[in-house]
């Protein structure tokens, strides 16, 4: 079971891997964002360190809410989707396996090249670490919360805006813990606690968004 | 007990009688408590020592604020039984509650900002409970534009389920992250609103407020919930008899 | 208490009716979109049920 869990998780990342356009999309809109602020607010380097720890969260979560919303779509359009119902395994367990390879393909990319935005906007060592640990902290909230989103708007024809309606306030509570981690680390504060509640976040998200995913998925089934 | 509820509540048809049976005395019930609560508030309640007459605004701030969230629990523990019980009853109760705890959520902003304006000297203030009551705000239009887009009954029913519940899960979550966040950014706001205790004087009109805006939001629901309930019944007999009845 | 005080609230008249004038605002709205609603409701049911029988 936990085998060919692995080996479906393993697909995916690599036919996702293959449309590079996908993945890499995502990651471009991230960088752009990003360079987008130094723009509008001037190349002031002590203003930019202070609105760094925003600027990268809402961009990491702007490319996040971008490319949640083809996780699915892919599969309802070509039928898979209808495979994934009837499939032997608990749709819960292959939901968890798709949002780990989203996670992977989708999310990795956006915190490896972190440290480089960072530079950019003149973070010192110590930041650049505390921002890659937040960001690998917090993303896998992101893609949970937005898979519940996603799989009740996957029947939908036109939906447009809607999915970043839907799931982007329950982003708060993540957004606020990654950068109240970043606001202390450059204030050379102790930042266990902020680690702490983005790990519960992780955890309580990881018990219920599978479970409320797959049951979204069961209703747009039945449309 | 079960036989009981689904004889009064449950199936629409008996909801429909028992609705129509209690909504005269919700409407009693509100109007004098909106009555002696606006009154006793308005006039009769002391002057505050700090905010002066500027105070007099809890009577409508807090309830509407009160109400606003005790709507957003009413969806999803009616989400819950749609989910779980596919009750249709619930289903109807939802998304009518949904709206109209839009209105309220908009009031407890509206006369939020109308109160801070005097006793902050500013509109909005990123203040914990303000930002909250915005997110809920959001949660509440999310919820009505994913019910708005889709066409087929049972699943817009099922959907707002889902949505009603993970909104109730993250409710305190965001509140907490947000009193939390408050803190980080700005030290703790000294809220002239938090008072720690209450005279009788005061405290009464605010009660008595808080339930006439409880039971206008039981007498809205109501009203509205006939109309779907009729709507979605309107291939049945009973419907048919209702309506021949009433025209 | 006379009616001057009463609509100057101490000063703070213009918020403290502002904000009373907005509730039955949006009270009224409430309640005109619920009977709006039975009305429209009553028109699609008699259109039916002419269309039925």
């Amino acid at each position: 079971m936990l085998k060919s869990l692995l080996t479906i998780t393993h697909q995916e990342i690599v036919m996702t891997l293959r449309q590079a356009y996908s993945w890499i999309t995502p990651l471009l809109f991230f960088v752009i964002v990003v360079c987008l602020f130094p723009l509008a607010l001037g190349p002031d380097e002590n203003t930019l360190n202070k609105v760094a720890p925003g600027i990268i969260w809402v961009g990491a979560l702007l490319a996040i809410v971008m490319s949640i919303g083809n996780i699915f779509r892919s599969d309802a359009e070509e039928g898979h989707l209808d495979l994934l119902l009837l499939s032997a395994h608990p749709l819960t367990l292959l939901v968890l396996c798709k949002l780990i390879s989203h996670w992977i393909t989708h999310c990795l990319p956006l915190i490896v090249i972190s440290p480089l935005l960072g530079i950019l906007l003149h973070l010192n060592i110590h930041e650049e670490s505390v921002l890659v640990i937040s960001l690998l902290l917090g993303t896998p909230v992101f893609v949970l919360l937005g898979a519940i989103g996603s799989a009740l708007v996957v029947g939908i024809r036109s939906h447009g805006l809607l999915l970043p309606i839907l799931i982007m306030p329950l982003y708060i509570p993540v957004l606020i813990f990654g950068t109240g981690s970043m606001i202390a680390a450059s204030a050379n504060l102790p930042l266990a606690s902020d680690f702490a509640m983005m790990g519960a976040l992780v955890l309580i998200s990881l018990a219920f968004a599978p479970l409320l995913t797959s049951a979204a998925l069961r209703i747009g089934a039945n449309q | 007990m079960l036989h009981w509820f689904n004889q009064h509540f449950i199936s629409l048809k008996a909801f429909y009688a028992t609705s129509s049976a209690l909504l005269p005395w919700l409407i009693t019930a509100f109007s004098l408590c909106f009555a002696y609560g606006l009154i006793a508030g308005l006039f009769f309640a002391p002057a505050d020592y700090q905010q002066g007459d500027g105070f007099r605004i809890i009577y409508v701030h807090v309830p509407s604020a009160f109400t606003a969230m005790a709507i957003y629990a009413v969806m999803a523990v009616s989400g819950i039984l749609t989910l779980v019980f596919r009750m249709k009853i619930a289903a109807i109760c939802m998304s009518v509650s949904a709206s109209i705890g839009a209105w309220f959520t908009f009031l407890a902003l509206v006369t939020g900002a109308i109160w801070g304006k005097p006793m902050w000297g500013t509109w909005w203030i990123w203040d914990a409970r303000l930002t909250s009551v915005l997110i809920l705000l959001f949660l509440y239009f999310g919820f009505i534009a994913l019910q708005s887009v889709i066409p087929d009954q049972q699943s817009r029913d099922r959907a707002g389920a889902i949505m009603a519940i993970v909104g109730v899960i993250n409710l305190p979550i965001i509140h907490y992250s947000v009193i939390w966040w408050n803190t980080l950014h700005q030290g703790p706001t000294l809220s002239k609103l938090a008072a720690p205790s209450i005279a009788p004087d005061m405290l009464h009109p605010l009660l008595a407020m808080i339930a006439a805006f409880l039971f206008f939001y039981a007498v809205i629901l109501l009203l509205r919930m006939r109309n779907q309930i009729v709507l979605r019944e309107i291939k049945t007999q009973w419907v048919k008899e209702v309506m021949s009845h009433a025209s | 208490m006379h009616l001057n005080e009463i609509i100057s609230m101490g000063g703070y008249g213009l918020y403290v009716w502002t904000a009373y004038s907005i509730t039955l605002l949006v009270f009224g709205m409430n309640l005109f979109t619920a009977i709006r609603e039975k009305k429209r409701v009553k028109k699609t049911l008699r259109h039916y049920f002419s269309q039925t029988s």
